[in-house]
């Protein structure tokens, strides 16, 4: 095989902040010498917003997606034209994590509409007759812990067939009582959502007790805004007809990348919601909605 | 001795050529007994009396004092003693014995020595199953259940047996087939040695348990297997658009395999099962090694999800068994490659490292493991991968798993279905066993620990257990039940020796401060054991000493008997010494403990069970005879007019065993008189006088030999042979004969009598004579037979060897023998008067062979004779056919031998009957 062209990051994480250097070595190794133009490494960092289908027409949302937003952007040149050796050469680099102009260096998020991320391409220019090799790296931003102290904000609740809304025909309900807590909705991005869940009486009997987590995202443009909730995941927390009174614990990892701290620009938000939601025999489907506020300490 | 066999006959009547005995209505006979033996002996006249002579028509007895025989039994009267002697004179058949070589005729009659091969088959060889049979057995089991017919089915237990196969090869062969699934057994075993690293190599191996459960739930039910190999779509969100390439390829990965398949495998077997199971082990372990992370965590998900399935719910154990096999597959290899990223080329990290030791990028990968799977959607798989990886905390944080096992804990909260619940529980136990010891626990818990877990693992804890106890929580389960549970596990099995006393000193603590007697007998009751097991008497004392200070007060003795019988017995049954026992200074004390009369006795029994089985020399230690004379006392005591006869056999059986090994050696004096005071204490147990009789007579026979005189000494063997006899010693009589009769050669020819020397002679045939009429009624068998054993006896050995060719003694011997002879001739007469004509043909035949073997039947007249009760024996066709015949031949067999050729003749003389 011939010339391989290799990115690796220094942490093994790949998690750096704004400020810090990013640092890691290019490889490239081959069996012969490699003959090359020069070699560029290049740092990216860009938020891509998407309209929804939904939100606008189809065509328009192919058509009048908003315009990817620039957070970082620089080139080196690592090498210049000349020839690498045969076998492997490491080429270390380093750059300075710092945002274009009053910029800020947004959390790595992965979403549906929202999109941020950071790369690092690495291209190796060749001659005409060789192809360019190039390699893609994403690195991960976190954004600074915030400041102010970090407060929780724990949430009772309690669900029966009265608390509910949207009912259609609320004397075909299966009497039930349902309790519970959040020991927070203030969530720490790196620690798990948790609280309890009580079946304190039910007629039916309990399919499935499920934790669907839901990010909003909100991009603005000129001509208003699209607000989407989507599910990031679904964990099930009760299978079956749980004990009554007994508390069944809620507990939920954040997962990595699609989850940020919950951001608020002029362009876009990005924000989560966490819907308790039980299934009753025979199909009976209850959901209780919480927003919640990540954020990184 | 040729054959004689006493068979049954056919019966044959009055058409003999010969009829040497008159018929049985002409002849009259007085009193013949042939009762048993001994009272024979007791006959002070035998009379018999014979008429009609005339009608024998021509036979040697004719010819000779046919009619006037009489026979009589003389009895001397000397002392209380009375003996029989025969002095008959009927001289009808003078005695001609042959000449015999008893060493050849001995070795020519032994059967043949044929050297030994080993390895052949043997009948004791210990029987192999072979092991294809029992699989087929077993397969029939499983497999024909697909027919429709239940019968089919089921293997029946019945034929199994019939099949040959035994229980234990029949665990084994169920077990089998299962077992094929564990391919990886090897490598199991070892992993199972690493994680027990933790808890202890004593703790019991899953392996253990693992196999138990596979070979007892099993099912010839339906199974099925349903696994959805979904994709993730959605999950992580549909717009791949602005992805990382890595995370664009990861979800094409996942949309390979098998996207959306989903695999339902109804109506399996449950073999089909056992090796869908194996082949997804098998695929889980390809995807591993051919880096389809992915794929492999799938397999596993889908895996766990039929654990929620309990529809076949015998099955279900085995089920669960065979999945967490998985599992633990999965458990290992996330576990090991993780391990694998921390060893960099210089250093191998050690097996019980810190976090700090993993590198980045192993924590970064573990992490993701677990970020992974936290976003399992369901919560049973999420509940056991999680749990599989359990272990991969380590390299998290230290505290890791003790923080995750809580959680866990919680989570299966969740799980509605109780029994899938339970395994899930089950399936945590096993794996957090890495954190043993960490919780507190309450009392309840800490029993059901100690009544579940093997005796060894608790044993070698029992510092640990007993810090625990002194914790935990006790509301609602006292702490004395927790020693006693503790105390029964270390009866079961040993601590380490550095802790032993300090486990007692803890224990004893707590138990002497419990202030109700029953909780105190209860602890204390299983705590002796292990004190007497590893503590010598000066601690059992101090036990015993404490047991009688808490029981004394308001009698609480009382209420508790049965748990201070176990104490005895544990004490006994750890102290085989005696004499340590006894000086245990609190011993008897405790024994006093018993005060009611049925419960004393019942613990008496118990130590001189002991005693029996375990006083291997005999004693004359006196604190073992006090002791146990008393506890024989009180045993005897409590004999009554109620007693049971079995009660009293079981007493007698004890008291006896304790007679026997009391022994003062050379001391005779002491040891009569210990019989003495046995004789006064146990009078009112019969078989005890009896064993006491007995010890006398073995008394007489140890000290007969110590005597000077020869003659005194066989005359005191005779006497005491007497006395054994008139005791029913019959073993000991024997002996005392057999002594009797090898002390005769010794007998010199003169002996000094006043000074004089004097022939012995006189004094030896007085007392063969007084020998003879005992020997005479010593049993040997039953009726006539007596005396053909002593014409047998008359040529025994000893009285060859004795007196050679003495023709003065072989004229005395013929003599003895005509009488015999004549005495049997006349019972043979009388028993044809008995019409017990069967019984004269036996006899007869024996008779018969008697001579035959012994007797010169050269001599006309023995000649004669034998021809004539050859005759006898077949008439009235009582004769067995095939014994005549064989003897016929046995006669003309010897008759081919150089100087025994005038059996030929002989044999001429023989007609055999024919049955028509």
């Amino acid at each position: 095989m011939g010339t391989a062209l290799d990115i690796k990051i220094k942490r093994a994480n790949k998690v750096y902040h704004a400020g810090e250097v990013l640092s890691g070595v290019v490889v490239i190794s081959s069996k012969d010498s490699v003959q090359h133009q020069g070699v560029s490494l290049t740092m990216e960092g860009t938020v891509n917003l998407q309209l929804s289908a939904k939100s606008v027409g189809v065509f328009e949302a192919f058509y009048n997606s908003v315009k990817p937003i620039q957070i970082i952007n620089s080139t080196i040149e690592m090498v210049k034209p000349g020839k690498f050796p045969s076998g492997k050469t490491e080429i270390p680099f380093e750059f300075p994590l710092h945002a274009k102009g009053n910029k800020v260096l947004y959390e790595t998020y992965h979403g549906v509409f929202v999109n941020i991320q950071y790369t690092l391409r690495c291209d190796m220019r060749r001659s005409l007759l060789a192809k360019d090799l190039t390699k893609t790296c994403e690195f991960i931003v976190h954004s600074a812990p915030q400041k102010g102290k970090f407060t929780p904000s724990p949430v009772d609740f309690t669900v029966t067939p009265e608390t509910l809304q949207n009912v259609k025909e609320r004397a075909l309900l299966p009497k039930f009582l349902l309790r519970g807590h959040l020991n927070s909705t203030n969530c720490v991005i790196t620690q798990p959502l948790t609280g309890e869940l009580v079946v304190e009486s039910s007629e039916a009997a309990i399919r499935s007790v499920e934790l669907q987590l839901v990010r909003v995202e909100t991009c603005g443009c000129a001509e208003g805004y699209a607000r989407d909730a989507t599910e990031i995941q679904n964990i099930q927390i009760a299978d079956g007809d749980v004990c009554r009174g007994l508390s069944v614990p809620i507990y939920m990892v954040f997962p990595r990348l699609f989850t940020c701290p919950t951001l608020e620009t002029t362009n876009f938000k990005v924000e989560f919601e966490v819907n308790i939601v039980v299934l009753l025999h025979p199909d009976h489907l209850i959901t209780e909605n919480f927003p919640l506020k990540l954020c990184r300490i | 001795v040729a054959p004689a066999e006493v068979v049954t006959w056919a019966v044959r009547s009055g058409q003999l050529p010969l009829t040497s005995m008159a018929s049985a209505e002409n002849e009259v006979c007085a009193v013949w007994s042939v009762a048993c033996p001994s009272q024979t002996w007791r006959l002070q006249k035998v009379q018999c009396g014979l008429s009609g002579a005339g009608q024998v028509p021509s036979t040697n007895m004719a010819a000779g004092d046919a009619g006037r025989g009489g026979v009589w039994m003389g009895s001397r009267a000397d002392g209380p003693r009375t003996s029989g002697h025969v002095t008959g004179k009927m001289a009808v058949f003078p005695w001609h014995s042959r000449n015999r070589n008893y060493k050849a005729e001995f070795a020519s009659c032994r059967l043949e020595a044929v050297p030994l091969e080993f390895g052949d088959y043997h009948p004791l060889k210990p029987i192999t199953v072979t092991e294809s049979k029992t699989k087929k057995v077993n397969r029939k089991g499983s497999t024909s259940s697909t027919s429709s017919s239940s019968s089919s089915s089921v293997v029946d237990p019945l034929s199994s047996v019939l099949d040959g196969t035994d229980p234990l090869s029949m665990f084994a062969a169920t077990a089998d087939p299962v077992a094929l699934a564990a391919a990886t057994d090897s490598s199991r075993r070892k992993r199972d040695r690493d994680d027990n690293s933790v808890v202890g190599s004593d703790f019991e191996p899953w392996a253990n348990k693992r196999g138990e459960i596979l070979a007892r739930y099993t099912t010839t039910e339906k199974l099925s297997i349903n696994l959805f190999m979904g994709s993730e779509k959605g999950k992580a969100g549909t717009a791949t658009l602005a992805m990382s390439e890595k995370v664009r390829t990861r979800l094409e990965e996942l949309d390979d395999f098998e996207e959306g398949s989903q695999k339902e495998l109804l109506n399996l077997t449950q073999q089909d099962y056992v090796n869908r199971i194996e082949e997804l082990n098998q695929s889980l372990k390809d995807a591993w090694a051919s880096d389809q992370k992915v794929k492999a965590l799938k397999i596993v998900i889908q895996c766990s999800k039929l654990l929620s399935d309990t529809s076949v719910i015998q099955f279900y154990p085995s089920k669960f068994v065979l999945i967490t096999d998985i599992l633990d597959t999965f458990g290992k290899l996330v576990y090991e490659r993780i391990f694998s990223m921390c060893v960099d080329n210089r250093s191998v990290l050690p097996d019980h490292f810190s976090p700090e030791n993993a590198n980045d990028t192993a924590k970064e990968t573990c992490l993701n493991w677990f970020f992974k799977i936290a976003s399992i959607r369901e919560l049973i798989p999420r509940f056991y991968v999680e749990a599989s990886i359990l272990k991969c905390n380590k390299f998290l944080s230290k505290t890791g798993i003790s923080e995750c096992l809580p959680r866990l804990t919680c989570m299966i909260r969740g799980i509605g279905d109780p029994l899938v619940s339970v395994y899930a529980r089950a399936y945590l136990c096993r794996v957090a066993r890495l954190t043993w010891g960490s919780v507190s626990c309450s009392a309840l818990l800490l029993n059901s620990v100690m009544s579940a877990f093997r005796a060894e693992f608790i044993a070698t804890r029992s510092m640990d257990f007993i810090g625990m106890i002194k914790e935990c929580d006790e509301s609602g389960f006292p702490k004395h039940l927790l020693f006693r549970s503790l105390g029964l596990n270390l009866a079961l099995a040993d601590p380490p020796e550095s802790d032993r006393l300090q486990i007692l000193n803890e224990a004893w603590k707590v138990i002497t401060k419990l202030k109700n007697p029953q909780d105190y007998i209860n602890c204390a009751e299983v705590w002796v054991e292990y004190t007497c097991k590893h503590f010598t008497k000066r601690e059992v004392n101090t036990v015993l000493a404490d047991v009688i200070k808490h029981m004394t007060p308001d009698r609480a003795f009382e209420d508790s008997y049965p748990q201070l019988q176990l104490i005895i017995k544990k004490v006994i049954a750890y102290f085989h010494d005696f004499s340590v026992l006894f000086s245990v200074e609190k011993f008897l004390p405790f024994l006093d403990m018993f005060q009611k009369e049925s419960v004393r006795v019942e613990v008496c029994k118990c130590i001189m069970d002991a005693f029996i089985k375990h006083q291997q020399e005999p004693t004359k230690d006196p604190v073992i005879l006090n002791a146990l004379l008393h506890v024989c006392k009180t045993m005897h005591d409590s004999v009554n007019a109620l007693t049971l006869e079995d009660e009293k056999r079981m007493l007698s059986y004890l008291i006896n065993g304790f007679i026997k090994m009391v022994s003062f050696g050379r001391d005779f004096e002491q040891q009569l008189s210990f019989y003495v005071e046995s004789r006064s204490m146990f009078c009112n147990l019969e078989p005890v006088l009896v064993q006491l009789i007995h010890a006398c007579v073995a008394y007489c026979f140890i000290t007969i030999p110590s005597l000077a005189g020869i003659f005194t000494r066989l005359n005191l063997y005779l006497h005491s042979g007497q006395v054994a006899l008139a005791n029913q010693c019959l073993s000991q009589a024997d002996a005392f004969f057999k002594a009797a009769i090898s002390l005769i050669p010794e007998v010199p020819k003169m002996i000094n009598i006043d000074g004089k020397m004097r022939p012995s002679e006189s004094f030896l045939l007085e007392f063969l004579c007084n020998f003879f009429s005992t020997l005479l009624i010593v049993p040997h068998g039953r009726g006539a037979g007596v005396y053909l054993t002593v014409l047998v006896c008359s040529t025994v050995d000893s009285n060859d060897s004795l007196y050679g060719g003495d023709s003065k003694f072989l004229a005395e011997n013929n003599k003895l023998c005509e009488t015999v002879m004549a005495q049997i001739l006349e019972h043979l007469k009388a028993l044809a008067k008995d019409e017990a004509l069967k019984r004269q043909s036996s006899l007869g035949l024996s008779f018969f062979n008697s001579i035959l073997a012994h007797g010169d039947l050269r001599n006309n007249k023995l000649n004669q004779l034998s021809v004539n009760l050859w005759h006898l024996a077949q008439r009235h066709g009582c004769a067995d056919t095939r014994t005549m015949v064989k003897t016929l031949e046995y006669i003309k067999k010897q008759s081919k031998q150089p100087d025994m050729t005038h059996l030929t003749e002989l044999a001429l003389r023989l007609p055999l009957q024919t049955r028509t």
